[in-house]
Formats: C-alpha cells, sequence, structure tokens
C-alpha cells in the first residue's frame, strides 16, 4: 500500500533533519553521550526541542508521545512547600465496622477481619476517594485529580503503637469509601484497593490487588499497628526490632495502579512509639513532630516526590496510555507542588523522602552555595531505623522506597539549599547509573533558611550509637525461593511466568517461618523496586557481598530491593503472625500493571516450591 | 540548526552539560503559554490515533480513528503472518476472547491485530490467516504502508528503548492493549493471559451500567 499520510511525510521529513542536525554536531566534536546528558538527543536519535523543562518526558525508544514532547514551562521555585494534612480521627463510624463483610450495608471487603476481636480498633478513620480540584503551579489550569479526601498527597496519618505493654492500644479502623466518578477526564479506573505500604496488616486489609471496591463501595482497613512478632516470636509484645517509622498509602488496583497512583491516589502514614516518640525531648531524640503544621514547633517533615508531565496544549496533566516501560515526568512536585520552597529555621530537621514515582529513582543531595554538597544524616531504610545514624552525602531511593533523614540547619542561617537529584535518568529501564555533577541534576526543592531561631531539644546524631538493633537473621530458613524478575516478547515476567489471573497464587509461605529469597535481574539494561508486603526483609547479600553501611546504604531492614543493573541479592524475611494472600511484585508502577507480580499466600502449611 | 559548532552550541545552552534547570528558570510568568480548552478525549485521539487511511484484511480501506477506534470498546494486538514465536498462542487465546465475548464482538467491541510486518502481510496473507483460523467477523486483521504501520506500532507502545532490540519485531507481540474509547478507559494485558482473564480485564473498560454503548457505531 503506498498511501503515506501527511503527518507521516512530515514526520520522515522531521527524522531527515534530525539525523543532519545529528551528523553535524558529531562533526563539530560532540559525543552521543554529551547530547544525551544535555537533553539535546533522545535514546532513539531525535534530536528534542528544548522547551524549558528539567527532564524529558518520553516514552519507550525515545518515541515521544505527541508532536509537542514536553510540559509547558513553569518557574520553579515560586510556591511553599504544602506541609501535609494530618487526617484527624472521627468519634464513630456508621454503620459501625464489623468483623464479617457488610455486604448489605455496600462493602466491597470479602474476607473477615482476622485481628479484630484481638486488637479491637481504639480509634476511627474515614476517608473518600474522589475527585478534587488542585493547583500544582501558578503557570498551569487548575487540575482535576483522584485524591483521598480529593487531595493529593492524601492527608497524613499519624499514629502511635501502643506502647509494649499494651499493644491492642495502637489499633485503628480506616474505612474508605470510593466515590469516584464514572468519567475519568483521560485516564485513571475508579475502582480501587488502598495498601498501608510497609504495614504488618492482616491481610484482608492490606490492599490486595484483587480485592477492589467499586463506586459506591467502602472498605473497612483494620491497621492493628503492632510489632511483628506479636502472635509468635515475641507473644505479647512483639518484636521492638521490627518497628516502623515511615509508611504510605496507595491504590494498588490490579492493573491499574499506575494510572491511579499517578492521578493522585497516594497519601502518607507515620507510626510513633515511645522512642521515636515524635518528640525531641524523649526518646531517641529525634526531631519533633508537633502538629505537623506550625514552622515553629513541627520540624519533623514529610516529603513526597514525584515526576509528572503536563499536555502542553491543555497545561493537564497528562499518562502516556500505551506505555509498558515506565514513565517519566519531566514536572517535579513535592507535595503536590512542582518546585516547591520550603522555609526552615537553623536547627535540625528530620525529613521523610518518599518517591511514589511512577518509574524514576532519585539521589537527592543537598546542594549548598558553590555546588557544595551539604553532608546530612541518614537515619532509616524504607522508613525503618537502621542501627543507627550514618552520615552521607546523598541517598538513593527508587520507586516506593523511604529514606528519613537529619539535615543540620544549624549554622546555615542565611544560606539557601536545594535538594538535588543527580542521578540520570533516560528513559523508563532505570536510571543510567551515572551520577551527575554538583548543581548539574534536577534542583527538587529549594530550601531557605530564613526562619526565626528556635529551640533545637533534638540530639546529635552522631551522638545516637543505636536505634532498636536489628532482628537477628540465624534462624535457619524453611526454603530458599528465587524470583527472576526478566522479560520475554515485550513483555515483563517473574520467574517466566505472567500475573496471570487473581486466582493464581503460585506459592505458599507457612506462617511464623523463615525464608530466604534470591533477587535476580539478567534483562540487560532494566532496573526494578522489588517489594515485598506484609513484613520486610533483611538484605543477606547482593552481588555475593555483605551490603552496605556507608556511601549508598544498602544495609538495613527493607520492604523494596532496589534490583539494579544485572544484580542478584539474597534477602531473608519472616512471615508472621497473620495469614492472606498477598503480592511480591515490581513497583515501577508500569512494570507492576503489565504483569510484573507474583501472588502468593501466607498459611499454616506452606510450600515447598523454590522458584514460583 | 545549520553551521553548528562547539561554540555556538555552547553559547546558546549555557555550560551546564544537563541544560535542563538553567532553562527552566529562565522562563517568567509572562511567558507563560495560554492554554487550550480540547476535552481529553480529542487530546487522546491526537496523540495517539492518527486517522491513517489502512486496509482490513477483507481488502476494505478503514480510517484507523473514525473507523476502527472511534465509539467502540477495542482490543489491539501485534502479529505477524509467518511468526512461529507465541503469535499462535495468543492468535488461539484471542479465538477464544472472541467465542467468550459473544455477539458484541463487531457489535460495540472489536478486535484488531496489526501486522508488525506489512511488507509480506499483504491482504492476501492476512486474509487466508484470519481463514485458517476461522476468525469471525468483529475482528480484523490489519495492514498498510510500513511507515503507518510502524507509526502505529510506536502510537500504541509496542517499542522498546534499545534499538537492537526494538528492532526484532518479535518483542512487539506479547501485549495485548485494550480500551473504551468515549468512555477513555484503557489498559492492556498479556497476550497469554488466561481467555477469561482477558475477557474479564475488559469488563473493567465496559459501558457504565446506566450507559448504553452509543448507538449507531455500525461496524466494518
Amino acid at each position: 500500500m503506498a498511501y503515506i499520510s501527511k503527518r507521516n511525510r512530515r514526520r520522515e521529513k522531521d527524522k531527515e533533519i534530525a539525523a543532519k542536525n545529528r551528523r553535524e554536531l558529531i562533526a563539530a566534536g560532540f559525543k552521543r553521550r554529551d547530547l544525551l546528558k544535555m537533553g539535546l538527543l533522545t535514546t532513539a536519535g531525535m534530536l528534542i526541542p528544548k522547551k524549558g523543562l528539567s527532564a524529558r518526558p518520553l516514552t519507550s525508544a525515545g518515541f515521544v508521545v505527541n508532536d509537542d514532547p514536553n510540559s509547558p514551562p513553569t518557574t520553579p521555585f515560586q510556591e511553599n512547600m504544602p506541609r501535609l494534612t494530618v487526617l484527624q480521627p472521627v468519634a464513630s463510624l456508621t454503620p459501625a465496622p464489623t468483623i464479617a463483610p457488610n455486604t448489605a450495608a455496600g462493602e466491597a471487603r470479602t474476607v473477615a477481619h482476622q485481628a479484630f476481636a484481638q486488637f479491637p480498633p481504639q480509634r476511627f478513620y474515614e476517608m473518600s476517594e474522589q475527585a478534587g480540584t488542585v493547583s500544582m503551579h501558578p503557570q498551569l489550569p487548575l487540575q482535576t485529580i483522584w485524591g483521598f479526601n480529593g487531595i493529593t498527597p492524601g492527608p497524613l496519618i499519624v499514629e502511635r503503637y501502643g506502647n509494649l505493654g499494651s499493644p491492642g492500644n495502637g489499633s485503628v479502623l480506616l474505612r474508605l469509601r470510593n466515590n469516584l466518578p464514572i468519567n475519568n477526564g483521560g485516564f485513571g479506573l475508579p475502582s480501587v484497593t488502598e495498601h498501608l505500604h510497609n504495614g504488618h496488616t492482616p491481610l484482608e486489609s492490606d490492599g490486595f490487588p484483587c480485592f477492589f471496591m467499586e463506586p459506591g463501595q467502602f472498605y473497612d482497613h483494620h491497621y492493628p499497628n503492632v510489632y511483628a512478632g506479636i502472635n509468635s516470636t515475641h507473644p505479647g509484645t512483639g518484636d521492638i526490632k521490627e518497628a516502623m517509622a515511615t509508611l504510605w498509602y496507595h491504590d494498588h488496583r490490579i492493573d491499574h495502579t499506575a494510572e491511579n497512583t499517578y492521578k493522585g491516589l497516594a497519601g502518607s502514614y507515620i507510626l510513633f512509639n515511645e522512642f521515636d516518640s515524635g518528640d525531641e525531648n524523649t526518646g531517641f531524640r529525634l526531631p519533633s513532630f508537633g502538629d505537623g503544621q506550625n514552622p515553629l514547633t513541627s520540624f519533623d517533615i514529610y516529603m513526597v516526590f514525584n515526576d509528572k508531565v503536563f499536555d502542553n496544549q491543555t497545561g493537564l496533566l497528562a499518562f502516556d496510555l500505551f506505555n509498558t516501560d515506565g514513565i517519566l515526568g519531566d514536572k517535579f512536585l513535592v507535595n503536590g507542588k512542582i518546585q516547591p520552597v520550603l522555609h526552615v529555621s537553623p536547627r535540625r530537621y528530620r525529613f521523610r523522602w518518599l518517591n511514589t514515582g511512577p518509574s524514576r529513582f532519585y539521589q537527592l543531595f543537598v546542594l549548598g552555595p558553590n555546588n557544595s554538597s551539604k553532608s546530612f544524616w541518614q537515619i532509616s531504610t524504607d522508613g525503618n531505623l537502621m542501627e543507627k545514624p550514618v552520615q552521607v552525602t546523598s541517598s538513593r531511593f527508587s520507586v516506593a522506597e523511604r529514606v528519613d533523614v537529619i539535615v543540620d540547619f544549624t549554622n546555615e542561617a542565611g544560606k539557601t539549599f536545594y535538594l538535588e537529584n543527580r542521578l540520570e535518568q533516560d528513559d523508563g529501564r532505570g536510571p543510567t547509573g551515572d551520577v551527575l555533577g554538583a548543581g548539574q541534576g534536577d534542583k527538587i526543592l529549594k530550601i531557605v533558611v530564613d526562619g526565626p531561631v528556635v529551640a533545637d531539644n533534638s540530639i546529635n546524631p552522631a551522638d545516637i550509637t543505636q536505634f532498636y538493633g536489628f532482628p537477628n537473621t540465624a534462624d535457619p530458613p524453611r526454603i530458599t525461593r528465587t524470583f527472576r524478575f526478566e522479560r520475554g516478547n515485550g513483555q515483563w515476567q517473574i520467574n517466566g511466568q505472567l500475573v496471570g489471573n487473581c486466582n493464581n497464587i503460585r506459592f505458599a509461605i507457612k506462617r511464623n517461618s523463615v525464608e530466604k529469597w534470591k533477587f535476580q535481574n539478567n534483562s540487560g539494561g532494566w532496573q526494578h523496586p522489588i517489594h515485598m508486603h506484609f513484613e520486610e526483609f533483611q538484605t543477606l547479600k547482593i552481588n555475593g557481598q555483605a551490603p552496605s553501611n556507608s556511601g549508598l546504604i544498602t544495609k538495613g531492614r527493607k520492604d523494596v530491593f532496589r534490583l539494579e543493573h544485572n544484580m542478584e541479592a539474597e534477602v531473608y524475611i519472616r512471615i508472621r503472625d497473620f495469614v492472606g494472600k498477598f503480592p511480591l511484585h515490581c513497583h515501577n508502577v508500569v512494570h507492576e500493571d503489565h504483569a510484573m507480580m507474583v501472588l502468593g499466600e501466607i498459611n499454616d502449611v506452606g510450600d515447598n516450591k523454590t522458584q514460583p | 540548526m545549520s553551521n553548528i559548532n562547539r561554540r555556538g552550541l555552547l553559547a546558546t545552552f549555557g555550560t551546564l552539560p544537563f541544560a535542563g534547570s538553567l532553562v527552566a528558570q529562565a522562563q517568567t510568568p509572562e511567558s507563560a503559554p495560554r492554554f487550550k480548552q480540547i476535552s481529553s478525549r480529542e487530546r487522546i485521539r491526537q496523540r495517539y490515533f492518527p486517522n491513517l487511511v489502512l486496509t482490513t484484511h477483507e481488502g476494505k480501506e478503514v480510517k484507523f480513528y473514525d473507523d476502527l477506534v472511534k465509539d467502540k470498546i477495542v482490543i489491539f494486538n501485534m502479529m505477524y503472518a509467518k511468526c512461529d514465536g507465541v503469535c499462535m498462542p495468543i492468535t488461539r487465546n484471542l479465538l477464544q476472547v472472541q467465542k467468550l465475548l459473544g455477539s458484541r464482538v463487531g457489535k460495540d467491541i472489536f478486535m484488531y491485530s496489526f501486522t508488525l510486518k506489512p511488507e509480506e502481510d499483504t491482504v492476501k496473507a492476512l486474509k487466508h490467516y484470519a481463514h485458517m483460523h476461522k476468525v469471525r467477523p468483529g475482528w480484523s486483521f490489519i495492514t498498510g504502508s510500513v511507515a503507518d504501520m510502524e507509526l502505529i506500532r510506536r502510537k500504541l507502545g509496542y517499542v522498546d528503548p534499545d534499538p537492537e532490540v526494538d528492532k526484532d519485531k518479535s518483542n512487539h507481540i506479547g501485549v495485548i492493549k485494550y480500551g473504551n474509547e468515549p468512555f477513555e478507559r484503557w489498559g492492556g494485558c498479556p497476550g497469554l493471559s488466561p481467555p477469561n482473564w482477558i475477557v474479564e480485564t475488559l469488563s473493567w473498560v465496559d459501558w457504565p451500567k446506566d450507559r448504553k454503548a452509543p448507538a449507531g457505531n455500525g461496524g466494518l
């Protein structure tokens, strides 16, 4: 067929011009790598226009989604970074929560609460998943998002474990209502399931990808907020070494998580206890949380990072519908605003960093005057406190990973800093592995030390010699399983298999047992953030070596393993206390939606499948 | 960009190897573009569904958007007739899907298999393929010019960022894309998923209970 459309002829001509330009640039002494770094060349070799962006949104093979590849220009650092709104409990819920699913009243849950009687909820929360209108930047039109209570990031839930002697006091129940509209405005599926990421949650409340609810329905999530081991290794108390701090919640709808989280369905969750107390005068004496809002009393700040693309013609949030590799945005948001500003006082702060994706990895530096890099203290991996603080100059975190840090601005009054991402990433496959020089990355947040002098009763992280310590990894595993994360026929796979369907439960873990897992990535240029639900693991080995406790920290309790190029890792995991179905999956949410997931089950039998 | 040299380029973009942040800062509110009011459905059409003239295995000329996609629930996949990899099992899967969907295929649900090798998949070759597999009406095998089929492949995301991997056509056949065009719901699933699961996933983009399929969407 000889027909070639006018549009195609134009594209062909563009390609010819691009090739000519490329030849000229190479003749002028530029290497392909230079051009890629300058953002002037896509991986497919097309020169792209520069229109004032901080990265390039591309689909696979450097193919731009449309003929206007870039988001509209936005002036950085125009608005203050919002502090996350703290969700307040409600006195009661109507109808009252029930152990069995209240199907008659419209509850979508299908499995009875397994720990409700043991840990009756002490507090109740209720949120509505609904559309909302927000401003992400003053130079962009108002955006219609989907959010918990209509905002994104969703409200911050701040909860406390019960004291060790009274674990049930931490128990809460969160009722979610699906009030999402039928019309999605271009992307999003109004059918949702919410996962409390990192929670030691009875699995009917965990947000199993197939436990979704439709508009008009509700779903009760029971969060006992107990330390792992409560019904097994450490009866009655749980293991304090399993304490978690920085969690988050997000939609986990099977096959549609990427568009739904991108549209806004993600929020944050903090757990305090008597040690990590939220009060800098008690416990570990980390900077106080206060009320989470007042800049004079709240020095523990949750920062939610994500990158997005906005339609060049309409200025509205755009989602690349047919991408299966990973989506990169060219606009960086912190707590819902593009490149905002944070004003701080000259004192120590705890920042909790979360990357909600969809596909970008970050390596954040604190960029100071004259391209200096300010060191800081990393205190957690995936929101779980490390053995003790470690001084670093950067932290790397892929999608869904969290890092808590202490940054000391005590002697920095009057200065300006930037959180700068220097990890080079050209496409959804993962970062290239190159770390850009100081000042050459993307400045995501401007931090100005111009707040009033306020008391700082937090402790110098250098003086903290131990947090909780790590749970032991000496007990022999019941089984060693291998999970290969790979690609076949242009499709994601784990151990050569697809997620299949919701009933395709591929392995069973015996409750209260220990397992060793091997994560393998042989698929060339790809990297994958591998997420396990329910209990975090400890890394035993990466490519045969012990994990690192300096530089880029890899030692620690984790729920996401950052499986980089050609990497093989061994992790140690205990699965305790509760039963039910769970997923193990890649948290590049685009990969996740395209079958890079294996479903498993915790029961009292277990199986012996070494390559599920 | 003719007569370009290294100095000239550096002068244009500054000395930062990564020019992004610098350029972003140079923007002022006054330069903010005036945004257009275009519906999201229209933007999806503009982005993904160029209205190319294509040909079905029955020799009928059709326009990609107007005739194949508009107002319909659609299932897309990529194939070529002489493929000996997973094309066969996926085709067999889709035959089961067609069977399970029953009379809706050709009425409001349409299945399209786009050839990755239009140079060899002529109308005749595709017709032969369809007949060999006893494909029923409502499922069309589509060919067109090499350039047009390449554009459709890329628009629908059947690409690999590694140019060498991308060249191998067998790397583009594993995924089914599906959607409801007027309803703006889109998704994808592996072509080797169980047929009843493919049908299940399709139900997530089906017409809402209170809304019937648009009338008069005809068919091919």
